[in-house]
């Protein structure tokens, strides 16, 4: 069983929802990733969703393009990112890691460089936002081969053809897109995300997790009674923003946050 | 090649060969499939092609006419230069030809604003006056470099009706104007659509733009066969952004073997990355924008900074189809320097009265360069813009050349 799976089977027999912090790596700089991935293991991360800074990220708003922004300054690149998870690896043998990121960088890296690398570093599971199965060339089968999940994002929009297409190919969990547009963008509606999750469930069994728009306490335990998993990131990329010029006090800010959350959903 | 080239390319997902494709977050899939399932039931139907064939007429002003620089020519002493004058169609450069198009489909389709990006200004204030012709809303995204160079284009965009919005990440030109258009016509698929500004993005962008170019290649092939003996160029040429000018005048031309296509691209200051935008010339596979083609790109896979003295040219992808064009042997490209560039921009002002546009003066001068070993022979270059944007820049930072 991968880290991944074992990680939702665990929770499930706890009857607890997953809490999934995302941050960019590299951001605000190179040293602290590390140490916040541990920090925010403490607060409550079941599993770890990593950035990988891009610099045309076309379906992000503008607080997570401004975290790549702050990483790229940094020269953070695939590489780096991969050094970071090794070195989180090296201590924490237990939570999951996912990098979430865009086909290029993983295409110059070279696909089966890429594949060998990642698991060898230790990452659990592979989000590229550019990449929809039909334009696999390759990418598709060679994660496929590795034993890295391939995790993809639905959208409200896409249609039920779409959603089993996707779940056909999908491993470690599902990621459900809770609002149209872009990372960042607010207004959720919550019967419209319990009936499209229901619309997901029915062509899979693995866990869906929601994201976009989860801000506080309260939308992360109102989601979390719906969604087998809760993803937060502009919420916590906002703070890391704000303390960019105070990187010491960053890991404090994003476990006040995360705990809360933590909190609020088992208290729900 | 055998003939039918154009029905040929690009297969029914948008690829040409290897290049192309549609590399969207599902987000954006659906959206895209609505634009692509109503290009295809729309844009065929008379209703449509008989409304812009009065634009292209009454509005627009066509058939720009094709003019032979015979200074030029006689100065040079080799090949015959002509020029297709899209400078002279409305605006002032050929964007307005796929701006209608886009803004007539977004019309039939109940679109209520178009979103789109913009380097040199010029598909901006293209699509700004579409949708002032349509009555619809428009949003442009520019990177505030650009807009402090290109400033009477953000002038006439705002007179337009258009919002302008400054793009300030990143190297603040075109590539982040891309990304931002993106960002916020993924926040309101419903009411807008994206009108990409050249032969790049998506599919189905690329073969629509494409499509809505083709009149330049149509024009110009029997405006030439009208004006002179012969009834075919001996050589096309065109400068290479993302490639609209060019896939506009080459389909006039592309199965024709007889007939050397030329694409020119702007090789800046040098040739290290950052100081050019010479895509084909210098790029490798990638993707960038959703689409697959020749990428211009750091060592940990970043779309790099480009610079070219034609903001409209400073893009690190071009369009699929030039990639595939590139790879199958059928266009040749090379690249031209700034430097080559201006004196281009003052040769043509000086011997024909014509001022082009900094980008279209890569052309010229392609055509400069290889008219003295081709005597006999004739050049047609799309003449894609006028000058007029270009010329407090060029003045102030390389005076009158007296
Ligand atoms: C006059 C002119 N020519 C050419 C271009 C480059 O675009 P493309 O390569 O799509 O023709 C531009 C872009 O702004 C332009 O304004």
């Amino acid at each position: 069983m991968s880290r991944i799976a074992g990680r939702f089977a665990a929770l499930k027999a706890e009857g607890r929802t997953a809490l999934i912090p995302f941050i960019t790596a590299g951001d605000p700089n190179p040293e602290v990733t590390v140490e916040l991935m541990h920090s925010l293991v403490q607060a409550g991360a079941d599993l770890i969703e990593l950035g990988v800074p891009f610099s045309d990220p076309m379906a992000d708003g503008p607080v997570i393009q401004r975290a790549s922004e702050r990483a790229l300054k940094h020269h953070v690149g695939l590489h780096h990112v991969l050094e970071m998870v090794q070195t989180f690896r090296a201590v924490d043998p237990d939570t999951p890691v996912v990098l979430m990121g865009y086909l290029n960088p993983i295409e110059v890296m070279g696909y089966q460089a890429f594949a060998e690398q990642a698991a060898a570093a230790g990452v659990d599971g592979i989000l590229v936002v550019d990449i929809p199965p039909e334009e696999g060339h390759g990418l598709l089968q060679t994660l496929q081969a590795s034993t890295l999940d391939q995790i993809y994002l639905l959208a409200p929009t896409s249609t039920s053809e779409r959603i089993k297409r996707i779940c056909e190919v999908a491993g470690g969990f599902v990621y459900y897109v809770s609002v149209k547009g872009v990372t960042g963008a607010s207004h959720l509606d919550l019967t419209a995300v319990e009936n499209k999750l229901s619309q997901i469930r029915v062509h899979t069994d693995l866990p869906v997790g929601v994201g976009f728009g989860i801000k506080d306490a309260a939308t992360a335990a109102a989601v979390g009674r719906i969604a087998d998993a809760v993803v937060v990131g502009s919420a916590l990329v906002s703070r890391v923003e704000a303390l960019a010029e105070r990187p010491h006090e960053i890991a404090a800010a994003l476990s006040e946050l995360l705990t809360d959350m933590r909190k609020a959903m088992d208290e729900a | 090649m055998s003939g039918h080239y154009l029905k040929k390319h690009p297969d029914k997902n948008g690829w040409y060969g290897e290049y192309g494709g549609a590399f969207l977050p599902p987000q954006l899939e659906q959206p895209f499939a609505e634009i692509s399932e109503a290009y295809d039931r729309i844009s065929l139907s008379a209703d449509f092609q008989n409304e812009l064939k009065y634009i292209r007429k009454h509005f627009q002003g066509r058939p720009t006419p094709i003019h032979y620089a015979r200074n030029l020519s006689d100065s040079l002493a080799g090949a015959r230069i002509y020029l297709k004058r899209e400078d002279l169609n409305h605006t002032g450069a050929h964007k307005l030809n796929h701006c209608m198009a886009e803004a007539l489909l977004a019309r039939h389709m109940g679109k209520q604003r178009l979103i789109a990006e913009t380097g040199a200004g010029q598909h901006g204030v293209a699509l700004a006056t579409a949708a002032a012709y349509f009555g619809l809303e428009c949003e442009i995204h520019m990177g505030e470099v650009d807009i402090e160079k290109e400033h009477p284009n953000v002038v006439r965009m705002k007179l337009l009706g258009a919002k302008v919005v400054p793009v300030s990440f990143g190297g603040r030109t075109l590539k982040e104007a891309v990304d931002s258009a993106f960002q916020s016509y993924l926040k309101d698929p419903v009411t807008s659509i994206y009108a990409i500004g050249s032969v790049v993005g998506p599919h189905p962008f690329p073969k629509m733009v494409r499509d809505f170019q083709r009149i330049v290649g149509e024009e110009a092939r029997a405006q030439f066969a009208e004006m002179t003996a012969s009834d075919l160029p001996d050589h096309v040429a065109a400068c290479v952004g993302g490639g609209s000018n060019a896939m506009g005048i080459f389909q006039g031309f592309i199965d024709e073997e007889e007939v050397t296509l030329h694409g020119v691209e702007p090789l800046g200051r040098g040739t290290k990355l950052g100081e050019h935008s010479a895509t084909i010339t210098y790029g490798s596979d990638g993707e960038i924008h959703g689409f697959r083609s020749l990428v211009l790109t750091n060592e940990d896979g970043q779309p790099a900074p480009v610079h070219s003295i034609a903001s409209g040219l400073d893009y690190p992808g071009v369009g699929p189809e030039h990639a595939y064009l590139h790879k199958i042997g059928r266009v040749l490209y090379s690249a031209v320097s700034d430097q080559q560039t201006l004196d281009a921009f003052y040769k043509l002002s000086r011997l024909e009265g014509i001022i082009p546009a900094l980008e279209s003066a890569h052309a010229v001068a392609h055509a400069i360069r290889m008219a003295p070993e081709h005597p006999g022979e004739s050049i047609l270059i799309n003449l894609s813009g006028r000058g007029d944007k270009d010329i407090d820049y060029v003045a102030d930072n390389y005076g009158y050349n007296v």
